[in-house]
């Protein structure tokens, strides 16, 4: 099964969804994503085949200290990609393409360490070669937002939407967990009509998960957690340290999670990181 | 605040903001302490029509200074999140100064991994937007530590585009990009030497082209009229005084 998970690296992931299946009987996932502690902890739960991935950090540390364990031990097979090939990989899934051309992954070791990549030379006069990036299907998007209607209208109150709706448009199923669920009446009392990024059409499930992007970012309502991103880091060390912080914060309620992570206020005062 | 590591880092920032020069209404990136004063350096003094982010989602109307910012309010001009940036850098609107593990003879970077990409030794990053950003706009480097480990005969990983003809495949369009200049502890450097090779423009005040040379595992061409790495300006002192208030750049370099 491959899955995508939206946000960026430290920003708006769907932790409570990632913790939900490192707890499940799924396995040999491929996942897709911009990521962050999501790829570390799938990772580390060791349900991870393969990864789609541009970069993995958690931002305010710059290595995925889970995800350097698997790939140093060659746990995992990747797919490393530039960013925008992700990008393009899921438009073209989006718009029903087989590929969408692109230059960027041509003449380097991108090209040459994903022999699986093809090109393209233009039927028109300028015969240029391009790299055809192929179309990242999704059969699951899992996303967190600010707040949902009961039919999946999602609103973003943050200042970016990241690739959140690409994701959706790629993927066969989306679910997405959200600070709060409103009637769709209130969604504009809350943001402009711009912030309104997914349509209920695109939407397949969604569920109420307060604090459902913690350790990572949820602008505005909190910033990324680096002192948990700390604990969470060291739990690589060792598999009892990471047996210790899966019973702590992984196998658990979203209630218990919640309250170990030092309670709503805490959270809700976490500043926002300044880069 | 004069210390000598700062001292040397002013020089580096100095040094580097040269990237800019010329580069007109283009989005300037630098990514790190050092290559992001650069870019404001540069829109501060000799390019104001340079734009900037304020490393996240927000174009701004001046720099925003580096670390906790007490009262200021960013000055925000306009929306750039992620997905613009792509749409900029892939326009071509755009010139970015990162900072590679490692970087070799003919402009190869690297910033994903250590060893065997297959089953690499350090797991680093990933090649983030490298390959777009190599083959689709003007790229330049800052690289804080100059020693055969950074300066390599080939990187493990090339995470962009550079100039080894043999690497370049009929039909894909080379002249989107342009690999400008190499910063570093020691010199600065550029890709005009023989068969587009890094060359040596200038080394840092005591630093000699012997030293240089041997802190570095291929052969590098030297310029001509090689010279001293100016100084930074009483004016670009006071610049860069108030766009790092906490000094963060005195641990940026070295």
């Amino acid at each position: 099964m491959t899955i995508g998970v939206g946000g960026w690296g430290a920003r708006r992931k769907p932790m409570a969804l990632i913790r939900a299946i490192a707890r499940s009987s799924l396995r040999d996932l491929t996942v897709v994503s911009y990521g962050g502690p999501d790829v570390g902890m799938l990772c580390a739960a060791g349900v991870v085949r393969k990864l789609v991935f541009g970069f993995v950090s958690l931002d305010v540390i710059p290595l995925e200290a889970h995800f350097r364990k698997a790939r140093e031990s060659g746990a995992i097979s990747v797919m490393e990609l530039d960013e925008g090939m992700l990008q393009w990989g899921l438009r073209a899934a989006g718009y029903r393409l087989p590929f969408l051309p692109i230059r960027a992954g041509l003449a380097c070791d991108i090209e040459r360490l994903n022999p699986s990549l093809k090109t393209v030379r233009s039927p028109y006069a300028d015969g240029e070669t391009l790299l055809a990036m192929p179309a990242l299907r999704l059969d699951a998007a899992l996303l967190h937002v600010d707040h949902c209607d009961e039919r999946g209208n999602s609103q973003v109150l943050g200042p970016d939407p990241y690739f959140d709706d690409l994701y959706a448009a790629a993927a066969a199923k989306t679910y997405v967990s959200c600070e709060r669920i409103l009637p769709t009446e209130a969604l504009l009392e809350r943001g402009c009509v711009h912030s309104l990024l997914l349509d209920r059409g695109s939407v397949d499930g969604v569920v109420e998960a307060p604090f459902g992007a913690h350790p990572t970012s949820c602008s505005p309502r909190y910033g990324i957690d680096a002192e948990h991103l700390k604990t969470y880091s060291a739990a690589a060390k060792s598999d009892e340290a990471w047996a210790d912080y899966r019973a702590r914060f992984i196998d658990v309620t979203d209630a218990a999670y919640v309250a170990a992570a030092g309670g709503e206020s805490r959270i809700e005062s976490i500043p926002h990181t300044i880069f | 605040m004069t210390d000598k590591s700062t001292t040397l880092a002013d020089l580096c920032i100095a040094a580097a903001a040269e990237a800019w020069r010329g580069d007109g209404e283009i989005l300037a990136s630098g990514i790190g302490v050092v290559p992001r004063l650069a870019a404001s350096l540069a829109w501060q003094t000799h390019s104001p029509d340079l734009m900037m982010t304020d490393s996240e989602s927000v174009l701004v109307s001046e720099p925003v200074p580096i670390g906790p910012r007490g009262d200021y309010r960013l000055k925000v001009e306009g929306w750039m999140p992620f997905r613009r940036v792509f749409d900029i850098l892939w326009a071509g609107r755009r010139h970015a100064m990162t900072m590679p593990t490692q970087i070799d003879r003919l402009g190869y970077i690297n910033i994903s991994l250590v060893g065997d990409p297959a089953r690499p030794k350090v797991q680093l990053l990933g090649a983030r937007g490298i390959p777009g950003n190599t083959i689709n706009h003007t790229c330049s480097f800052f690289v804080p530590s100059h020693t055969p480990k950074s300066f390599v005969d080939r990187v493990d990983m090339a995470s962009g585009v550079g100039y080894d003809d043999a690497r370049w495949a009929d039909g894909v369009r080379r002249d989107f990009m342009e690999l400008r200049l190499v910063v570093s502890n020691l010199a600065v450097m550029d890709f005009n030497g023989p068969g587009k090779t890094m060359r040596i423009v200038s080394t840092h005040p005591g630093v000699s082209v012997d030293q240089v040379q041997a802190q570095t595992a291929f052969e590098l061409a030297v310029a001509p009229d090689v010279r001293e790495t100016p100084a930074p300006t009483p004016e670009q002192l006071a610049i860069l005084a108030a766009l790092d208030p906490h000094g963060q750049r005195a641990t940026a370099v070295g």
